[in-house]
């Protein structure tokens, strides 16, 4: 049954849910919902036709709940009420409706009791040292990665710096990535339909004179003067009104002429230098498209959407343009992000960024030890890359300081400033010689020794 | 025993008084060792800072050579030098505070707004050093002292109590009033902050200064300049008071172009008023009065009155490396020598080093500038004694020496009167000694150098990089009870073993305490002596330590009691660690058993091979022996080899079945296959098997006898735990649901659907995906259900099944497997390159006839070079196609590579159809000679040939062209690989730094030193990635089907 309506998924779920409706939606491009029946015997519902208004009456059609069965609803706050991670709780609730014909609420009880268990054996345990682990399991397979590798998604496509460059500089958190680009999802009427895609690409690409044989420029130094004209072809492919260009000439504050289809240009003052940078300044005008964005290609993803990669990144601007749906729309530049999402959409594509550099050169790393290299770098709510001037740079302990560079500099300012090192870390009290306060280190006995308990 | 531990460790800088209060000697003499080999009194290695020879005794503190840790002296400096460490620091000091009152030049206001930030930062524990930055850069734009003044004692009584602001105000207030003047609200005296008092009069009528000045003056004790100027105007109007007879406010008047002042004691003051587009600049003055408002600022501080006069800053210029000059108002600059420095510092009011981020019970700024120089102790910086017996002193001590040297010779031309270009010159020697004696690796100092002309090592860099004390000797320490050797493989040990030669074994020991219980063992163990599973060492109950020999041993045997401690040899079964270097992750070191074995190399089971990512061409590994009970327990409980099978990097095996092993099962399960009884012990041999089951049926022999036979998947599946369920698809698996097709499941033609029900292998291959390391799924499960010693059980039973299954059928690849029909040969040559090769001439013509397409984004070249990269691309992958038809599955080089024994499809494509594109930098190869890659080619040749495609198998030999390509291509690898290593070693290294010490808290969030959250929940759902399966934390369709009864639809 199809549900042609720009529902609420959430509210209909919810809605299935509360009339134990044992359906499953599955969410279609144009916000069209697909309910599938898991429950056998009502494949007749399935053909019925659905008014957008009418999704109420169906769904309480449908609610009809046969005896002797747990139902849904009840199953879905058991599930809630218990203690285990969204993930999982999600996982359950849609295996248990999947067989939920021989369900009943004692063995779902036992289900959920196993579950739980499961997962309480599974956590990590206290004074586990895990930033160790996950540096590890990051820095480990760093020998296995590829230097130097362009990915290209097709021929013609946007080449991303990858491998291991690609983690040291997320990790460094520089402030532009070498290889900027983006990933611009469309909105609905613009993802499903090439021409209108591509027109949009048109629309982001940066267009500057002189690329993109938009028009041609000649300098002559006889009459001290730029002769200017266009490429007509391009400018129709590029949707591009003459008249933009000439009222962008008209802003320049020059002489402009036009004869015959061609833009005659003086400089205000009679000199070379004048000419060539008058030449330098219509050549670099920018016509249309966005500044930074040097190209946009238009892909078809596995989903048949059509979406847009672009080299070079300019999120703040593409966010705005219209048909660019700003809520799937991502650039690989994390500091832009942090400056235009915030921290909490940096800290994600870092996570994002690096589980998909270390999936494409086929090394799995758990989610788990990206997330908390993410977490260090973010917490302090901006984007702080790992090294000298970051983390390691920052820490409380002089010691693990000048253990790790500049050493001279950070005895001498510890020294001024009066500096206590509280031994707190792991560098530090191997430098004194002492048990590390981490793990089993953390651990002491309180116990009396034999001379105490015979007093 | 109860360990004490460190709290923590202080820093700061050692004032004069501390270096001459912990000094044991003052050091005179330049000299080391005297003509008779001893050292020589008040000279550098001075036996009261300790001895470094044996046999004599330390004068301080009477310890010999290994007792005495070794005792400061000091030096007495003729003259201040500059500490380099500091140079900068001082400068800006410099530049900050005033020159004569030495307070930093903040306004109250900045000031409480910085003390309030650095007090902040210091509760979080953080740096302080980017607020500092900040006040040294605010501080040092001001221009003017605001507090600067003359500051004096005034008796309270003197001050008379009428002095209390208000009073004055009120007093004031009332009797201008009186007098008919009419005062406007504003007229106020406030008290500020620190004890401030403004007068602050606005718009007091009239010229009232005359009547202002007989109030101060007659009733309140201030003295009136002699002759300050009042200008008539009322907007001019000023007012000068002094207190007590001093002058304490000085009048600037707004319309003139200076202002001139004369004190009553005779001194005059005058400067000139700066005039900035029309409007008055007041030069900061706190006390100066705009036209609209007059502020009078005194400020009492307890009993002391400062009076501000408003200092005039000086430009500070720093020459690197330790002049400074000061700049006066007509640009002429004078140096500061380091007397004067030391001077300004010690000006420096210690409320005040607070606002810098300093603290001034660690660190006095004049410390900075020394004045004594502490020499350390000779412990520090022992002599060698080279063989002719002539001694070689350290660096530190060469330096020392030129420091005294100069010392003395500052001393003795300054008390001879010389000039004082001379005594400059000197000065500035002593500093660049000092200088180079901290650090000697300062930009634009040439280092001082050894005799040899190699640079000195001083003190910086002593500390400092990866051999320096900190990552060399600190972090990183050299251990006893420690080997190292090659290893080579033993398939026949236990994963969890290592095999030991006995002379390691003998050389290496664990130190055991004597009891009633193990008396009798150890007697025995003492009576071999030096035999291997002898001891070393006895110590006696009276803590002697006696060394076991031939001739003293059986005598030791007889008397080894409870109470002594024996260094007994290592002998099987004892716990020790294994590493193997890079230590990129845990898993590179382990705890293994020791086996002892003869040979001179380490054993260890090929398994084992991929955690510390070890093989057997040459590497080697260490071994740590472990000397503790509680190190000994942490090693059986975390370290074990069986306990790290799982890897925490992506939860899954790290260790299983390697090359020939995964072969060997391959082969044995493939198929079905008939074993008899004998066949089958044979294939169990070795594998911890006790129980054949019943055969799956008999066939008839040539005897005509019923013989019983077990299949291949029986055989496999007596290693299999009784109840274990799984099922997945194997390497082999074609992957048909991604191509569109129905997964035939147990029907698979390659076998790659593996099915086990109960124990038993249904159905199904086992191949790399099962045992292998990295995936190894069989291995997963039952390390999760049956635990550590169960997998490895498996581990190890399924290496020997498959080793003895490759006995038994034999396996090898030689180079005839990489022979193909001619046929095949032909088809490849014909149907692939040579159809790749058409393809790129015809787009070479396309694109010289300008016919060419560009591709999107991309021009003309790239296109072109794109497509072609593309169908050579192609060309290759087919002729592996068609090569890997005729070699057929059952070719050993395609077996490996399908089963994930070794190898690719790529290698074996490489080897017998075509080795394709070579490329730099993903690009073909086009660079060379001009215009073409080699002189074999024409110009701007762009054809396969030309740019590198190697069309040739490595099995038919390279052309000379097309081997020179592969080789460019093969450097481009070879250059990769050795910066990466550098590199990713580097960036391990400094994740490691910024992560090491976070750790999970009992509420399960995970924090850092300062206990600082970073997050909340570990890894956002509180699982260890190990206790996962490949990050799955919850099986929920197994818990489904065991519980309720019914399969989940995958």
């Amino acid at each position: 049954m199809v549900i042609s309506a720009a529902a609420d998924k959430e509210k209909i779920e919810k809605d299935l849910v509360s009339l134990d409706i044992n359906a499953e939606i599955v969410e279609q491009m144009c916000g069209d919902f697909v309910l599938a029946d898991l429950d056998v015997g009502r494949d007749d519902l399935l053909d019925m036709r659905v008014e957008k208004t009418r999704i109420d009456d169906i769904l309480k059609m449908l609610g009809r709940v046969e005896e002797g069965e747990i139902k849904l609803c009840d199953i879905e706050s058991k599930v809630n009420e218990s203690q285990i991670p969204v993930k999982i709780k999600n996982e359950l609730k849609q295996k248990l409706r999947s067989v939920r014909a021989q369900l009943n609420a004692d063995n779902v009880a036992a289900v959920l009791k196993r579950v739980e268990g499961e997962y309480e054996e599974a956590k990590v345990e206290p004074r586990e040292a895990v930033g160790i682990v996950a540096a590890q399991s990051i820095g480990e397979p760093g020998t296995q990665m590829t230097l130097r590798t362009f990915h290209y998604a097709g021929v013609g496509a946007i080449y991303i710096t990858l491998g291991l460059p690609r983690i040291i500089e997320l990790v460094d958190a520089r402030k532009k990535p070498s290889t900027p680009a983006m990933q611009v999802k469309l909105e609905e009427e613009y993802a499903f339909d090439r021409n209108m895609a591509e027109a949009l690409a048109m629309e982001i690409e940066e267009t500057h004179i002189r690329d993109k044989h938009v028009g041609k420029i000649e300098t002559s130094t006889e009459d001290m003067c730029v002769w200017f004209s266009l490429n007509t072809r391009e400018l129709k492919k590029r949707h591009i009104e003459k008249e933009e260009i000439e009222e962008k000439l008209k802003g320049m504050d020059v002489d402009l002429e036009v004869v015959a289809n061609k833009y005659k240009l003086h400089p205000k003052i009679k000199s070379y230098h004048e000419l060539l940078k008058l030449e330098g300044k219509v050549a670099n005008m920018l016509v249309k498209g966005i500044e930074g964005v040097k190209r946009a290609v238009v892909r078809k993803t596995p989903e048949g959407e059509y979406m847009l990669y672009t080299e070079g990144s300019a999120l703040k601007k593409v966010l705005k343009v219209e048909g660019v749906d700003y809520r799937r729309t991502t650039t690989n530049n994390i500091n832009e992000i942090a400056d235009v999402l915030g921290i909490e959409a940096a800290r994600h594509a870092i996570i994002e960024e690096m589980l998909n550099t270390l999936d494409e050169q086929g090394l799995g790393v758990d989610a788990r030890h990206v997330t908390l290299i993410a977490d260090a770098m973010t917490m302090a709510g901006d984007v702080k890359p790992i090294g000298r001037h970051g983390l390691a740079g920052k820490k409380a302990s002089v010691l693990s300081r000048a253990a790790f560079e500049v050493t001279m500099d950070t005895l001498l300012d510890a020294a001024i400033h009066g500096e206590t090192d509280r031994l707190k870390g792991v560098t530090e009290n191997v430098i004194v010689g002492q048990p590390i306060k981490l793990g089993t280190g953390s651990v002491e006995l309180v116990a009396k020794s034999q001379g105490e308990m015979t007093k | 025993m109860r360990t004490k531990r460190i709290q923590g460790l202080k820093f700061g800088l050692l004032s004069p008084k501390e270096i001459r209060k912990m000094s044991a000697a003052k050091v005179i003499t330049a000299d080391t060792y005297g003509e008779d080999g001893f050292p020589i009194e008040l000279g550098l290695v001075n036996q009261r800072l300790g001895v470094i020879d044996p046999g004599l005794r330390c004068k301080t503190c009477g310890g010999r050579m290994g007792e005495c840790p070794g005792h400061f002296g000091h030096i007495e400096l003729a003259a201040p030098v500059m500490h380099i460490g500091y140079v900068k620091l001082i400068y800006k000091m410099l530049s900050a505070t005033c020159r004569k009152c030495g307070k930093v030049l903040l306004e109250e206001e900045d000031r409480q707004h910085f003390l309030y930030e650095i007090g902040q930062q210091r509760e979080r524990q953080a740096d302080v050093g980017e607020v500092v930055k900040l006040i040294f850069k605010e501080a040092a734009k001001k221009d003017v002292c605001m507090h600067c003044g003359e500051s004096f004692s005034v008796d309270a009584e003197d001050l008379s109590e009428s002095l209390k602001n208000e009073e004055i105000s009120n007093e004031l207030k009332k009797r201008l009033e009186e007098q008919g003047y009419s005062l406007t609200k504003t007229a106020h005296i406030k008290r500020s902050l620190d004890d401030k008092c403004i007068f602050d009069w606005r718009e007091v009528p009239g010229n009232d200064s005359e009547l202002l000045r007989s109030y101060l003056i007659d009733d309140f004790g201030f003295t009136w300049v002699k002759n300050a100027e009042f200008s008539k105007t009322q907007k001019d109007k000023r007012l000068t008071f002094s207190v007590d007879k001093h002058v304490v406010e000085i009048t600037l008047s707004a319309k003139r172009d200076k202002i001139s002042i004369e004190f009553e004691d005779g001194r005059t003051y005058e400067q000139p008023v700066k005039k900035t587009a029309g409007k008055l600049n007041v030069h900061n003055y706190k006390w100066t009065i705009t036209d609209e408002e007059k502020i009078y600022l005194l400020r009492r501080k307890g009993l002391e009155l400062t009076v501000y006069c408003g200092e005039r800053k000086r430009q500070i210029k720093y020459d690197k490396p330790t002049t400074y000059k000061e700049i006066d108002e007509d640009g002429k600059e004078r140096r500061l020598m380091p007397t004067d420095v030391r001077e300004r510092l010690e000006r420096i009011p210690d409320e005040d080093l607070a606002i810098l981020g300093m603290d001034a019970k660690s660190a006095r700024p004049e410390w900075m500038v020394l004045t004594v120089l502490p020499v350390p102790p000779v412990t520090a910086r022992p002599s060698i004694t080279l063989e002719s017996g002539q001694r070689s002193e350290d660096d530190v001590t060469h330096k020392l020496v030129d420091i005294i040297r100069i010392n003395q010779r500052f001393m003795e031309n300054r008390d001879a009167g010389a000039p004082q270009l001379i005594i400059e010159d000197l000065w500035e020697l002593l500093q660049y000694h000092i200088s180079t004696y901290f650090d000697n690796d300062i930009a634009g100092v040439p280092p001082a150098r050894h005799r040899s002309g190699r640079p000195l090592k001083t003190m910086a860099q002593r500390l400092k990089g990866k051999e320096g004390r900190f990552r060399g000797s600190l972090s990183g320490k050299r251990v006893n009870f420690s080997a190292r050797t090659v290893i080579s493989p033993d398939p026949d040990i236990d994963i969890g073993e290592v095999g030991v030669p006995e002379e390691i074994a003998k050389e290496l020991t664990i130190t055991v305490n004597v009891t009633e219980r193990n008396l009798k063992l150890l007697s025995e163990t003492m009576g071999r002596g030096g035999k291997h599973p002898g001891a070393n060492y006895v110590r006696r109950a009276d803590g002697k330590k006696v060394k076991v020999t031939d001739i003293n041993y059986e005598a030791l045997s007889e008397e080894l009691g409870v109470g002594w401690k024996v260094e007994r040899h290592l002998v099987d079964g004892d716990i020790v660690l294994f590493n193997r270097q890079p230590s990129l992750h845990r898993l590179s070191i382990m705890a293994h058993y020791v086996r002892v074995m003869p040979g001179k190399t380490f054993r260890l089971n090929p398994s084992v091979c991929p955690p510390y990512n070890a093989d057997y061409d040459g590497d080697e590994m260490n071994m740590h022996v472990l000397q503790t009970e509680e190190a000994r327990a942490e090693a059986k409980i975390l370290m074990a080899v069986q306990r790290n099978i799982i890897s925490p990097r992506f939860g899954r095996p790290i260790i299983g079945g390697i090359h020939d092993h995964i072969t060997g099962i391959f082969l044995l399960t493939r198929g079905v296959k008939k074993f008899e009884k004998e066949a089958v012990l044979d294939l169990l041999d070795n594998v911890d098997i006790d129980d054949l089951g019943e055969p799956a049926g008999t066939f008839i022999s040539s005897t005509y006898e019923k013989v019983p036979y077990w299949t291949n998947k029986q055989i496999y599946s007596m290693i299999l735990p009784d109840d274990l369920n799984l099922n997945f698809r194997g390497k082999v698996c074609e992957k048909c649901i991604e191509k569109g097709l129905t997964c035939e499941k147990e029907n698979c033609p390659h076998e790659a659907y593996v099915l086990i029900r109960n124990g038993k292998l249904i159905s199904g291959v086992i191949d790399e995906a099962a045992v292998g390391s990295f995936k190894g799924l069989i291995i997963d499960r039952i390390f999760r259900h049956y635990g550590e010693v169960a997998s490895k059980e498996f581990i190890n039973n399924t290496s020997r099944l498959a080793i003895n299954a490759i006995l038994r059928s034999g396996f090898s690849f030689g180079i005839s497997d990489e022979d193909i029909p001619l046929e095949g040969k032909d088809q490849i040559r014909e149907d692939a390159v040579h159809e790749a090769e058409k393809k790129v001439d015809a787009l070479i013509m396309a694109y010289e006839a300008e016919e060419l397409e560009a591709l999107p984004g991309r021009t003309l070249e790239e296109s072109l070079e794109l497509l072609i990269m593309q169908s050579l691309g192609s060309a290759r992958d087919d002729a592996g196609d068609i090569a890997e038809r005729y070699l057929g599955i059952e070719n050993p080089g395609v077996l490996m590579a399908k089963s994930g024994a070794r190898g690719s499809l790529l290698n074996l494509t490489q080897m017998t159809a075509c080795v394709g594109q070579q490329s730099v930098r993903g690009e073909r190869i086009s660079r060379g000679y001009q215009k073409r890659t080699l002189p074999h080619f024409k110009p701007d040749d762009r054809s396969a040939d030309a740019r590198g495609f190697v069309r040739a198998s490595f099995k038919d030999g390279l052309s000379p062209t097309e081997y020179f390509f592969h080789a460019v291509g093969g450097r481009e690898a070879l250059v990769d690989t050795a910066v990466r290593t550098s590199q990713s070693g580097y960036f391990q290294r400094r994740l490691i730094n910024a992560l090491q010490d976070l750790e999970v808290k009992y509420d399960g969030t995970v924090r850092e030193t300062r206990d600082t959250v970073v997050q909340f929940k570990y890894g956002e759902d509180g699982v260890d990635p190990s206790k996962s399966e490949g990050g799955k934390v919850v099986d929920i369709d197994k818990i489904i089907r065991a519980e309720v009864g019914v399969e989940v639809s995958t």
